[in-house]
């Protein structure tokens, strides 16, 4: 399905620049699996890796830790995409060890058809599966048209992406040099493997049918090629991938640019993801979601720690953090994100010659975007940046109306005011949202007499209930232990799940405060829900028609509340709302790292499917977000009160009012 | 919110001139007893004053009496009760006196009594700043509540008028005098909506009685008598089933309104709501309290009447004044605070067998269609919303 649509899109392409001559560039020996980046990756440093152009792996500190520094750039660039080259090269903070140097050197642009053969099924393994990656041989030069399969955010496999602008030769000086493979490359083909090359094959001959239009003769002739017998799969993959690339290249920069620039870009961005998962082998519903890709990319950031020189060391921090999972939860993602940014801004000073309004803008932006590449942010965390950049915004025009009228702020005025809407954000939309001012008091200032979601929730909380609770939700658990501390007698049932098993830390803190709690796995909800009186969910959004998004499972264990009629209240605090309606978790989802649902603690004798990714009708689904439809909802209480779930648009309303005025 | 109240269709009509023979007539002397010394809710009993109230009421409620009751409440106009209160004098101005004597007159509901009295609180008020006067409310509205804790339209009133009244910008920056008359203006304001809203509801919901029609009624609600007495009155031909209404048989009284009003009735005991319910286009319930989720909490047995409705896919249609809206969101039924009535079974019940005292129920918005208010026809989700803005 893939295959297809992909092939269509190229169609798409060479239509468009049918009447252009083609830039007929690709090197022969070039070759191309999948698809490849477009010629001008997007400015951002922080998409560079999402985009493909990914500068070189280097994973000494990783976590991964055994792959070598992989890498050596390009000698010369050309000046016309500087800055991408520049990142590239600039960008390698750790010195190349000198003994792969000259290796590295010694093997340029090798055309070798018989490594190439099985690429696919090795690649694929390789990423499914990083610990196999680990140690072993240096696995040599891998060509560079490999590299630009536009696979690239996978980032184990140290590749490099052609600096946009580079003439041929400048190409073939860059080479890279492998990282570790535990096999040798020419081992046997694995079923998946076999498949990628049908794939391909297949892929080829549409591209060829395409080709036949004239576009390209080269191409035409090039695609032309038979290449009937499997054992010349790998050249015709090769070939089939190079017309792609003749088919991209000859759609140029600046053309690009005047044509629907940003619909080629998203364009482009759905390729690569699905590309990405055609690797990385997943689901086909799933495929439009960022793969799981963790530890490479923890790998990659950690080692682009000195190459991100705009990226503020407090975002830089937390972006790592969010990757590694080491922050997670809505609203902690949320108050670290704009505490980060807070630091960021602190730190900032106007560049000479630069207006700090659309500087500023842009500097966030592109936090942002390097945030969005570590994990996709929250819905919350979305509101947050768009009341950042409002108030940024703001301040810009009353800036000028002031200047207008004579006075002037400085720029130092103008981050302290954003530090402490950023301020105004944290403590008033979420913290106290969740708690209400009660809280506050013992630093003997009353922040705000508004009532926080605690405090709504708290009413509904009575002697003897029993309340079920899903995951750990931050709010669900203050609620609780603000009910214990007003003294009311209650149980709660943590019901948690595999493979996050976030339960068990709520439960140990719910425990420490003296509160009865059980504990059991979502397998049992449907009996300990008959004892429950109530169900409290925490949520990541709640959208305008009622849905509720959050953490998988959330949805099985309302359904069954509604179903025994026990009530199902969602706490979920007003910056979370979004006036997105959505019926499904297809649509908009979060991909989990697939390998994580296979292992289950303290079991030896589970890892039947360790080796699932050789298994060709295997696919693992490891989504992190499902929705409620709002029929299993009976209220959610949010910093505005108790609301059923029909008036999650007032709410909407309610928040925009407040936070734009 | 009250400027886009409904109430202006009521505007445009011209009131029927009252006949002021008998504004002097003063109420029973046996209900009047009863009203100035009502019980205390916090007695050993535990019994509701809401229901004792309205069983008080409806113990001699008729037609031509509550004619005359209303003519005695506008013949003795705000103004004159207002000096009464003030030439008191000497003994304190007290909330509590000022809500019963409002709560006498039986047409007016007790939030509307408990707005009155507010309105009086600031009028009496002798706070020289506005946070006084805010405090001395507060407290007035609190007393009012702690009074009767099971009504819940007694504190959405409460609310309500604190909300309405000082929630103005206009208050910041005048002085006391100006800013304690535009108060009692609102306060008064607010008042007259709220005695309106009974006409509004009326007129607003004529378009949903269509001739031939067979309506269901549960229970003695003013508004949904007044707004079948103004059907009656506009010509229309329609059928009215009463249910008894037990324990305090408030269909009985109903049914003998209809008659009067000669409106083919037929009275059913409680269990025959099933029964019935395929001959029935639609029922028409009040309410005691509309709540945030856009249910309503009202005489016990509403809402099985509300499920037997939904099953047979029937119109259920609330009636309901705004006052009436509090800020309360019952997952169940047991989630309110019970308002107990004696039942009177007839025979005396061994001391074994418990009875179930609750005089209301609540029902969840999914079994009502749409809810008559003075703020207009809405859905339940949209009372939610409206709620929520009322309070916020």
């Amino acid at each position: 399905m893939d295959n297809q649509s992909s092939s269509s899109s190229l169609k798409l392409c060479s239509h468009k620049n049918a009447n252009r001559p083609s830039r007929a560039v690709s090197d022969p020996k070039v070759r191309q699996v999948g698809f490849i980046t477009p010629n001008d990756p997007p400015p951002e440093p922080t998409q560079s890796s999402a985009t493909g152009s990914s500068p070189p792996v280097s994973v000494h500190n990783s976590p991964v830790g055994t792959l070598s520094p992989v890498m050596i750039p390009p000698l010369g660039h050309a000046s016309e995409n500087l800055s991408a080259t520049l990142r590239l090269l600039s960008g390698h903070p750790f010195p190349v060890p000198s003994t792969q140097r000259p290796i590295a050197e010694t093997s340029p642009m090798r055309v070798s058809p018989s490594s190439k053969n099985g690429w696919d099924g090795e690649f694929s393994r390789d990423l499914t599966s990083p610990r196999r990656a680990r140690g072993g041989n240096p696995r040599g030069a891998v060509d560079i048209g490999a590299a630009m399969m536009g696979r690239t955010n996978i980032n184990t496999v140290p590749v490099v992406n052609m600096p946009p602008g580079l003439s041929v030769s400048e190409k073939n000086r860059a080479v890279i040099v492998s990282h570790a493979l535990s096999k040798p490359l020419k081992e046997r083909t694995s079923k998946a493997e076999r498949r990628a090359l049908q794939e391909h094959q297949r892929a080829r001959k549409a591209a060829a049918l395409k080709e036949e239009s004239g576009e390209s003769n080269r191409c035409a002739s090039a695609a032309g090629k038979p290449s009937p017998s499997k054992k010349e799969g790998a050249s015709g993959s090769s070939v089939a991938a190079s017309d792609k690339k003749v088919a991209y290249r000859s759609l140029g920069s600046r053309d690009r640019k005047k044509v629907l620039p940003h619909d080629m870009q998203r364009v482009e961005k759905s390729k690569r993801d699905i590309a990405v998962h055609e690797q990385i082998k997943g689901v086909e519903f799933f495929g439009h979601f960022p793969q799981d890709v963790q530890r490479k990319k923890l790998a990659l950031l950690e080692s682009k720690f000195f190459q991100h020189d705009q990226m503020h060391p407090a975002v830089f921090k937390v972006g790592l953090l969010f990757l590694a999972g080491d922050i997670s939860g809505g609203n902690s993602r949320c108050i670290a994100m704009l505490q980060a940014f807070r630091d960021a801004i602190n730190d900032y000073s106007t560049p000479p010659e630069k207006d700090v309004f659309p500087d500023l803008t842009d500097k966030i932006g592109s936090y942002v975007s390097f945030l969005k590449e570590c994990r996709p942010l929250s819905v919350g965390m979305e509101n947050a940046i768009k009341f950042l950049k409002n108030r940024i915004g703001k301040l810009h025009w009353t800036t000028m109306q002031k200047t207008r009228l004579g006075f002037s702020l400085t720029d130092s005025e103008a981050t302290a005011t954003l530090q402490s809407d950023i301020d105004y954000f944290i403590n008033q939309r979420i913290i106290l949202a969740d708690k209400g001012p009660h809280f506050s008091e013992k630093k003997g200032t009353l922040f705000s007499e508004k009532k926080g979601i605690v405090d709504y929730a708290v009413t509904k909380i009575e002697d003897k209930d029993v309340l079920l609770t899903y995951g750990s939700s931050s709010v669900v658990e203050m609620l609780f232990v603000y009910a214990h501390k007003l003294g009311k007698k209650f149980q709660v049932v943590v019901v948690d799940s595999h493979p996050m098993l976030e339960g068990q830390s709520l439960l140990r803190r719910l425990v420490a405060k003296g509160i009865a709690c059980t504990y059991t796995h979502i397998n049992a909800v449907s009996h300990v829900m008959c004892d429950a009186k109530k169900v409290f969910l925490g949520a990541s959004s709640v959208l305008s028609n009622g849905t509720v998004y959050s953490r998988i499972g959330t949805a099985s264990v309302a359904m069954v509340a509604h179903q025994l009629r026990k009530p199902v209240l969602i706490c979920c605090e007003a910056y979370k709302f979004h006036e997105r309606a959505r019926l499904d978790s297809i649509c908009c989802n979060e991909l989990g790292d697939p390998d994580a649902i296979l292992k289950v603690r303290g079991r030896r004798d589970s890892d039947h499917l360790s080796n699932w990714a050789d298994v060709e009708n295997v696919q693992l689904l490891n989504l992190l977000y499902d929705t409620t439809p709002s029929e299993y909802v009976t209220a959610i209480v949010s910093d505005y009160g108790i609301v059923p779930p029909t008036s999650a648009p007032l709410i909407l309303r309610l928040y925009k009012d407040e936070v734009d005025r | 919110m009250w400027s886009r109240s409904a109430s202006f269709i009521l505007d445009k009509r011209q009131q029927p001139p009252l006949d002021h023979d008998q504004k002097k007539l003063t109420p029973p002397i046996k209900m009047a007893d009863a009203l100035q010394n009502p019980k205390n809710p916090t007695s050993p009993s535990n019994i509701s004053a809401y229901y004792q109230t309205r069983a008080e009421h409806h113990a001699v409620v008729s037609s031509d009496w509550l004619a005359q009751a209303q003519a005695a409440v506008l013949g003795e106009t705000p103004e004159t009760h207002r000096r009464s209160v003030r030439d008191g004098g000497g003994k304190p101005f007290s909330v509590i006196e000022e809500f019963n004597y409002w709560r006498k007159k039986p047409d007016l509901a007790e939030a509307v009594a408990a707005i009155m009295a507010l309105a009086a609180v600031i009028r009496c008020s002798e706070a020289t700043t506005m946070m006084e006067l805010e405090i001395e409310l507060t407290e007035a509205s609190n007393t009012l509540k702690s009074w009767d804790t099971t009504s819940i339209s007694l504190s959405a009133g409460c609310d309500l008028f604190m909300r309405y009244v000082t929630r103005t910008s206009a208050l910041e920056h005048e002085d006391i005098f100006s800013a304690k008359s535009r108060l009692i203006e609102r306060g008064e304001r607010f008042g007259e909506i709220s005695l309106k809203a009974r006409k509004t509801i009326a007129m607003l919901s004529q378009d949903f009685i269509f001739d031939g029609c067979t309506i269901l009624v549960h229970g003695y609600s003013r508004v949904v008598l007044e707004v079948l007495k103004t059907a009656a009155a506009g010509g229309k031909n329609f059928k009215v089933c009463c249910t008894e209404g037990r324990p305090d048989r408030t269909g009985l009284r109903f049914s003998k309104e209809m008659a009067t009003l000669d409106v083919p009735v037929k009275l059913l005991i409680d269990s025959a709501v099933a029964y019935t319910m395929d001959e029935v286009d639609m029922v028409f319930v009040g309410a005691d309290g509309v709540v945030e989720s856009g249910g309503i909490i009202n005489m016990m047995g509403t809402y099985q009447i509300a499920l037997v409705a939904h099953s047979m896919d029937k119109p259920v249609y609330v009636a309901a004044e705004s006052y009436k809206f509090a800020r309360l969101y019952p997952l169940d039924q047991k989630d309110l605070s019970p308002a107990l009535r004696p039942i009177d079974f007839g025979v005396p019940i061994p001391s074994k067998v418990e009875v179930e005292k609750s005089a209301r129920d609540y029902t969840p918005p999914q079994y009502l269609t749409l809810l008559f208010t003075d703020l207009g026809v809405l859905t339940p989700s949209v009372v939610s919303d409206e709620l929520i803005q009322l309070y916020l």
